[in-house]
């Protein structure tokens, strides 16, 4: 009588287009927490989805229902102490325990947010929306420096290995059917008449024995065409082809020197943590190479890079310097897309700024994809933002922001990188002004 | 299907007498407790619509959750927001997953889940495929506001039309259209007409008419010029003639300026509210009824000597965590569990039938000593909530649940004890916790008194307190909702006690507000 279905092979995502449209209801609110919740991760941290996190009220769907006050009558379960008539002080909102569990959990309020996590495919996709890297179709195509195997169509020789077993064995079935089919025929004929010569009435037996040994001979030959010949045999074709590379390293430069206080590293590391997502979308392995440096570079892990506390006067060239050594050393190749990112409160020695003018001019950007440059600070601009402007007003992969507090960031990045009709979105442009 | 007979022959064969208690179930298992269910609820005149019965897995079980039970839905964020709360909690493990989903359609489609157990299933069968379909058959209002027949063509229509008005019309626009009909759902439905019945071919064929017909109509309405009569006349001439308290039929058919697409919209949140409006004034009954019946079936299976006390001894430990109420000032309090209620009512029914005592002859004089099966499948039959249990709750009932009533009045520093299970509360206690289960008493009462069609369209609703309780602040954001469909002015006013009426909201909000 009942009908059992299986459905447990169906689909289990029936729910993934309500899903996509609660992200796209909330996008703005999801991009907010995520800004917020930037600091919390490692820079090179990238399995993780992410815990996105709105406030309940941002998704409440309103309807007519009472409210508090008036009067309620209820009944409970459960009496154990209350007799007619007894007075029961009320219980406090948001009570909890306690005998007068009267309004406990009616209707609670709770103004706690609401938390779920969302993929890293998805997280990333909400956080680079519509953001694209500068410069990227026009010079990737250059260099042609990696190659990956593909299939290309069947070829007559190879490894045993590679044999297409269905693309041989309709070779065979065609070369049978091409090499027997005069001698059917012939047979067909041949048989045909051994049955006349048979259903006359005196046949002559030296005729029949001719045809049959005619019969016989045409199966022999026949039986003699082969199953599979070297003839039939279709192997796999393989070929390289010339993809572009994905190979990038991430160079983030920042001053350690004593003006540089946790608070300021802080803006500075969620930017590159910004940076890395952002190149992680497009390029498949990244290095990342830290440089810190006050009056001498020197390149460190991503701990020191952070929470490494030096001090001293600051000298921004010999980071440019140790980054252009490393460069020449490791990522000469031409098959490493090149990105740095500098982090400054804007002060440098007053003689080295034209050097580091020089140094970006000359030597590092042309060998660079972008290169930005953030100067986090309240102050008035300094000599560097005032040098490195006219660098930014010339080249076009060379971008500077200025972040007052850590609010600018999300903002500064996204208008560092937004889909730009021209494709160049480097300028100067200060944000909140 | 020879081959699953043959399944079941062995699986018979196996067992001697007794039906397969393995924990894990195969379908054949479940054929032959499908069967031998069946056969038992004939015995007790269980009449049914046909079942269907799919497994699915814990993620489709969060599908189902999210789309409210509807096997087909039509998009909208609010059902995605379910789905991610539903796999938050479930992930984190603060909730289990139900054991099953009925729909109440016909064929009556149950949805298990892998996970269980065989006895769980046999038990799930039990509850959702006799008892909860059962009661979608025999319910007085089940009968006359649904129709299992053509729910899911209605589901399938429905889907389909709001897709292709996203197509049309754009997914933001249907967007907000769906966000202000699910504002006023719960004032989207007839508390006292009885809707008519039609197929989804007629629905179709009507649905085209509609359109154009409703349109002229809502044309002729508002083409009048503004007549300038005197006011004294003006007020007698009000429209609606009677207040409406369905605001989303009043919509559909008068808002001046909705485009059609979005009135049949309005028309579908409407249906579907409609739908589940009995579900909503039958949870003690549906599930007292469910748990009953699969207490009574499995018993009775077991009193045949079909069952192994292994496997009864599973089925009794997870029926006693479904009907278990616990005490108002225990952690996992959270109000009176229908199960429990329902559960026990019925079998409390039973009792006064068969072994009634001299408080029963009192009480319940037409029960006490008539046939147990005529009485629960009239009590099934005929009752909601609110009335079941202002006719069926015993005393021994109120005793063993230990029931109190309180009175919580917002103006005294104190909340009253008013009666406790003692012989001068019974009637009070029943008659306040039948209360608790009377819709019209728990959602506001809220109605569209004028609409001022020959002036500048202001829609007036009325809300008319209970018992002194306010509105929750919500209805500021639900008016926006409304003023979204009527394209007017909305006045929301609260008539006070003394008769007079002040304005509480507007939309647009308006600064003076006196």
């Amino acid at each position: 009588m009942a009908n059992f279905i299986d459905r447990r092979l169906n689909s289990k995502n029936k729910s993934m287009v309500n899903r996509q449209r609660f992200f796209r209801r909330h996008k703005n609110q999801i991009k907010r927490s995520l800004a917020d919740s930037i600091n919390d991760r490692k820079v090179t941290d990238l399995t993780t989805g992410q815990d996105v996190s709105i406030a309940k009220k941002d998704l409440l769907e309103p309807v007519f229902r009472q409210g508090d006050g008036g009067s309620k009558n209820r009944v409970f379960a459960g009496n154990d102490q209350f007799a007619e008539g007894d007075k029961i002080p009320r219980p406090k909102a948001q009570g909890g325990q306690g005998s007068g569990a009267g309004n406990a959990s009616d209707r609670g309020q709770g103004q706690d947010d609401f938390v779920f996590s969302i993929s890293h495919d998805e997280y990333l996709n909400l956080l680079f929306d519509d953001l694209e890297l500068p410069n990227l179709q026009k010079s990737q195509l250059d260099k042609l420096v990696e190659y990956k195997t593909v299939r290309s169509g069947y070829c007559a020789e190879g490894v045993p290995a590679n044999i297409d077993i269905v693309k041989s064995l309709q070779g065979s079935i065609a070369r049978r059917i091409a090499m027997t089919s005069g001698k059917r025929r012939e047979l067909k004929a041949c048989e045909q008449e051994l049955e006349q010569v048979l259903a006359s009435e005196n046949h002559d037996p030296n005729i029949v024995a001719q045809l049959q040994a005619q019969i016989d001979m045409l199966k022999e030959r026949i039986s003699a065409v082969p199953f599979i010949d070297s003839f039939d045999m279709h192997y796999r074709n393989y070929d390289k082809q010339a993809v572009p590379t994905s190979k990038a390293v991430m160079f983030c430069l920042m001053d350690v020197s004593g003006s540089m206080v946790q608070a300021t590293k802080d803006i500075a590391k969620r930017f590159y943590i910004l940076l890395y997502l952002f190149l992680s979308r497009t390029y498949q392995t990244i290095d990342v190479v830290y440089i810190i440096h006050h009056t001498q570079a020197k390149e460190v892990d991503e701990q020191d890079f952070f929470y490494s506390r030096e001090t001293g006067g600051t000298i921004v060239s010999s980071a440019l310097e140790l980054m252009q050594e490393i460069v020449a050393e490791r990522y000469s190749s031409g098959d490493w897309n090149i990105y740095a990112a500098q982090a400054s409160d804007g002060d440098n020695w007053q003689d080295d700024t034209e050097k580091c003018y020089e140094l970006l001019k000359n030597q590092i950007l042309p060998a660079v994809r972008f290169y930005a440059y953030i100067e986090i600070t309240q102050d008035l601009h300094k000599s560097l933002w005032q040098r490195y402007r006219a660098l930014a007003n010339s080249e076009s992969h060379f971008a500077m922001r200025r972040i007052r507090e850590i609010s600018d960031i999300y903002p500064v990045f996204r208008d560092l990188f937004k889909k730009s009709t021209n494709g160049v979105s480097a300028g100067v442009v200060n944000v909140k002004e | 299907m020879s081959k699953n007979n043959q399944h079941i022959a062995e699986a018979n064969a196996t067992y001697r007498g007794c039906l397969p208690d393995c924990a894990d179930w195969t379908f054949a298992d479940l054929q032959v407790y499908e069967q031998e269910l069946a056969r038992v609820a004939e015995h007790y005149r269980l009449d049914t619509y046909p079942n269907q019965i799919e497994m699915i897995t814990s993620e489709q079980m969060m599908d189902a959750y999210a789309s409210v039970g509807m096997p087909i839905g039509y998009h909208h964020w609010s059902f995605g927001k379910k789905f991610i709360q539903t796999q938050q909690t479930y992930k984190r493990g603060h909730m289990g997953l139900a054991y099953e989903i009925v729909i109440n359609s016909n064929p009556c489609i149950a949805y298990l889940m892998e996970e269980n157990t065989l006895t769980m299933q046999a038990l799930v069968m039990a509850h959702a495929c006799y008892g909860h379909n059962s009661f979608f058959k025999g319910n007085y209002l089940f009968k006359s506001w649904t129709d299992a027949s053509s729910i899911i063509d209605y589901l399938l229509f429905a889907k389909n039309y709001i897709a292709r008005c996203e197509e049309l019309h754009g997914v933001d626009e249907v967007e907000s259209t769906l966000d202000a009909c699910h504002a006023l759902m719960t004032h989207g439905v007839d508390r006292y007409k009885r809707p008519q019945r039609i197929s989804l071919k007629e629905e179709r064929k009507r649905q085209k008419q509609r359109q154009e017909y409703l349109q002229s109509q809502v044309n002729s309405l508002w083409q009048k010029f503004a007549r300038q009569e005197p006011s004294a006349t003006r007020d007698k001439a009000r429209f609606p003639e009677q207040p409406q308290e369905n605001l989303l039929y009043f919509i559909e058919k008068n808002s001046p300026l909705l485009k059609s697409w979005q009135r049949e919209i309005v028309r579908i949140v409407r249906k579907l509210a409609q739908y589940f409006y009995p579900q909503k004034q039958t949870q003690v009954m549906n599930e007292g009824w469910a748990c009953f019946w699969h207490y009574t079936l499995l018993n009775h299976l077991y009193d045949e000597g079909k069952l192994s006390d292994k496997f009864m001894l599973e089925f009794v430990h997870h029926h006693s965590n479904v009907i278990g109420q616990p005490a108002y000032n225990s952690k996992g309090y959270s109000g009176i569990n229908p199960y429990a209620l329902g559960f026990h009512m019925f079998t409390d029914i039973r009792r006064i039938c068969e072994q009634p005592t001299d408080e029963d002859r009192e009480w319940f004089p037409e029960l006490a000593g008539t046939d147990w099966l005529d009485a629960v499948h009239f009590a099934m039959q005929n009752f909601k909530d609110e009335s079941f249990i202002s006719q069926y709750l015993s005393p021994k009932l109120i005793r063993d649940f230990k029931l109190f009533h309180i009175k919580d009045d917002a103006t005294s520093p104190y909340i009253r004890v008013e009666s406790i299970h003692n012989e001068s509360g019974y009637r009070r206690i029943r008659q306040a916790l039948s209360n608790q289960y009377n819709l019209s008493e728990i959602e506001p009462n809220i109605q569209i008194i004028n609409a001022d069609i020959d002036g500048d369209r202001t829609l007036t609703l009325e809300y008319v307190p209970h018992q002194k309780v306010p509105l929750h602040p919500s209805y500021q954001e639900v008016l926006k909702h409304l003023y979204y469909l009527w394209k007017f002015d909305v006045k929301l006013v609260q008539r006070e006690e003394k008769g007079n009426e002040r304005v509480i909201g507007t939309c647009p909000p308006k600064l003076d507000n006196s």
